[in-house]
């Protein structure tokens, strides 16, 4: 039960990026065709999910036995960098065609705030279960980092497709290109709102 | 004269929110009012003049292909630096601007600078460039804030212009901010002429 | 600059450690001021919830204080707890004196949308309506719920975060009272 809440809430009420703000750079940068927009939304999901894994991880076996805690924003993106570099090179020797639609995506998510944020939120932030306060244990950890990165895939191929539309429709000269996307994008935030009863 | 130049850069020619529509994470985010954008904002001023001015002075002495992850080293330290004081001295704004601080690590602004100025400058013009752009985040954070905050709580800065009851609680919320990010972009566009 | 194995491995090495000295130092003296500012936030919300009395605060249990006077006679528990709203964890910390009254409760943090939910703080027609209560044991509902306190309007899970999180302070408070009858039976 547990799971199932945890997931709905992470794909639909508190959406990463139309409520939680995280990784928007991506949003509106490859968002004006679906087909890189799924691309980016898969090298996401993968980065996400193994990340926080790997953080997690670090955080409760090394740092947090330490006291080095101070040391979580630090050791995180060196983590997330060496992290997306090796998924780089181990997908070029093993898996090249995924290489080849995820390539090209990858070293941008370095800087995808999404994928430290989403490790910090995990260690840091305490979730409600059944009436009572405490932080995620592994498990719970990875699923919420798995759904929080499909909310992002979803939110972003919604996103791309009304792009699309919307490069052929007829707006004022200053409104083309970023502005209309941004008040778009806010318009689709408005209709996320309303899952807001949800859980 | 280059300094100023070098600073009006930063504010109107290449404003890292309204021209190179860097950094969105945090400009969306934490503009629910005009008191916290301009703290957000000169958080990630703080961070840019001291890592502008470091990667400056380091530049000469890293190989290429280890560049990127001694920028991120040293950016992340002055972030976590940052962390730690405002900690321990603004505790109330730590609070309210949360996740955020630690996510000036990944602002694309902060590494974009060090990659495009900052190695290739000498410190002084590279701490001037990183307080134009610094100012140029904080002036366009701000100004989010207060169209925010004015419309959906009807104050500026806490002061009360109009009941807080007739304010459009959206804009305070997610789909306000995009919303009127996109119209602060048409206008800057409208008054720089770009457009 | 041309790179080699011998000084990337360097000037990355190097870089690494003087950004972990630096650390250190700045983590060493600031830990003390973190610290308390951590302190004086909750010494001054144990005050804010609590009758004025001289005397002292002690730490019965992690998160649960009592306010002893003078003369040894208890004045109030101050109770931290909370419960999840709608952005995450409100935070309170709830004083009740020995008759199980409440006296005051403070929100210590919460991440409430701003305009809604985080009216908790600002909005005297609901923490208002928490002052002085005496519960008789029986739970604190909102009449949406049954109960008999008023929503924050808009906000109803906020409100409802809040009087679950001083439903559960009433709960230690009453556990300890009924230990504490135990022990002097």
């Amino acid at each position: 039960m547990e799971y199932v809440i945890i997931f709905i809430s992470a794909i639909f009420v508190n959406n990463i990026l139309l409520s939680q703000f995280l990784g928007i750079c991506p949003f509106l940068g490859v968002s004006s065709k679906k087909s890189t927009a799924i691309g980016m939304s898969g090298a996401v999901c993968f980065v996400i999910t193994l990340a926080t894994v790997v953080t997690f991880l670090l955080n409760n076996y090394v740092l947090a036995p330490l006291k080095l805690e101070f040391l979580q924003t630090i050791s995180f993106i060196l983590v997330i960098a060496a992290l997306v570099q090796s998924v780089e090179i181990i997908l070029k020797k093993i898996a090249p065609s995924l290489y080849q639609a995820l390539g090209i995506f990858l070293p941008l998510i370095t800087t995808n705030c999404a994928v430290l944020g989403v490790a910090l939120t995990v260690v840091t932030k305490q979730f409600d279960f059944s009436g009572t306060m405490q932080s995620l244990n592994l498990l719970e950890a990875t699923v919420y980092a798995f759904a929080t990165s499909l909310g992002y895939g979803l939110a972003m191929i919604i996103f791309s497709s009304l792009r699309e539309h919307l490069a052929l429709a007829n707006v004022p000269k200053a409104f083309k290109g970023i502005p209309i996307a941004l008040i778009t994008a806010g318009i689709l935030a408005l209709a996320f709102m309303g899952f807001s009863g949800l859980v | 004269m280059k300094k100023i130049k070098l600073i009006l850069n930063g504010i109107i020619k290449e404003n890292p929110t309204f021209v190179l529509l860097l950094g969105m994470c945090p400009t969306l985010a934490t503009t629910t009012s005009a008191i916290n954008g301009m703290s957000m904002g000169l958080a990630t001023m703080a961070v840019l003049i001291l890592s502008n001015m470091a990667i400056s002075a380091c530049a000469r002495i890293i190989p290429d292909k280890v560049r990127i992850p001694c920028y991120i080293v040293l950016i992340a330290t002055f972030v976590t630096i940052l962390q730690l004081l405002m900690q321990a001295f603004v505790p109330d704004i730590y609070e309210k601007l949360g996740l955020f601080i630690p996510l000036i690590v990944v602002n694309c602004i902060v590494l974009g600078r060090a990659e495009a100025f900052a190695s290739k400058n000498s410190i002084l013009d590279s701490a001037f460039d990183g307080l134009g752009i610094g100012l140029g985040f904080t002036i366009a954070l701000t100004l989010l804030g207060i169209v925010r905050e004015f419309l959906g709580a009807g104050s500026i800065f806490g002061y009360q212009i109009f009941p807080a009851d007739y304010g459009c609680i959206a804009f305070i919320l997610a789909p306000g901010a995009f919303i009127v990010l996109g119209y602060l972009i048409v206008i800057f566009k409208k008054l720089t002429k770009q457009a | 600059m041309q790179s080699s194995f011998k000084n990337m491995v360097f000037s990355l090495g190097g870089i690494c450690l003087v950004c972990a000295a630096l650390l250190g130092v700045v983590y060493y003296y600031t830990a003390g001021p973190i610290a308390e500012a951590v302190k004086a936030k909750q010494d001054a919300a144990i005050s804010a919830v609590l009758p004025s009395f001289d005397g002292k605060i002690d730490e019965l249990e992690p998160n649960i204080y009592i306010g002893k006077a003078s003369d040894g006679s208890v004045v109030g528990y101050a109770i931290l707890s909370s419960a999840s709203g709608y952005g995450g964890a409100v935070t309170l910390m709830t004083g009740i004196t020995a008759d199980g009254t409440i006296y005051n409760v403070q929100v210590l943090s919460h991440s409430e949308t701003p305009g809604l939910g985080a009216k908790c703080t600002t909005d005297e027609g609901f923490y208002g309506q928490f002052r002085n209560l005496n519960s008789q044991g029986s739970i604190l509902r909102l009449k949406k719920d049954g109960g008999s306190l008023n929503a924050i309007s808009a906000a109803t899970i906020t409100s409802r975060a809040y009087t679950n999180a001083v439903n559960s302070a009433l709960e230690i408070f009453y556990g300890l009272i009924e230990e504490e009858n135990y022990e002097e039976d």
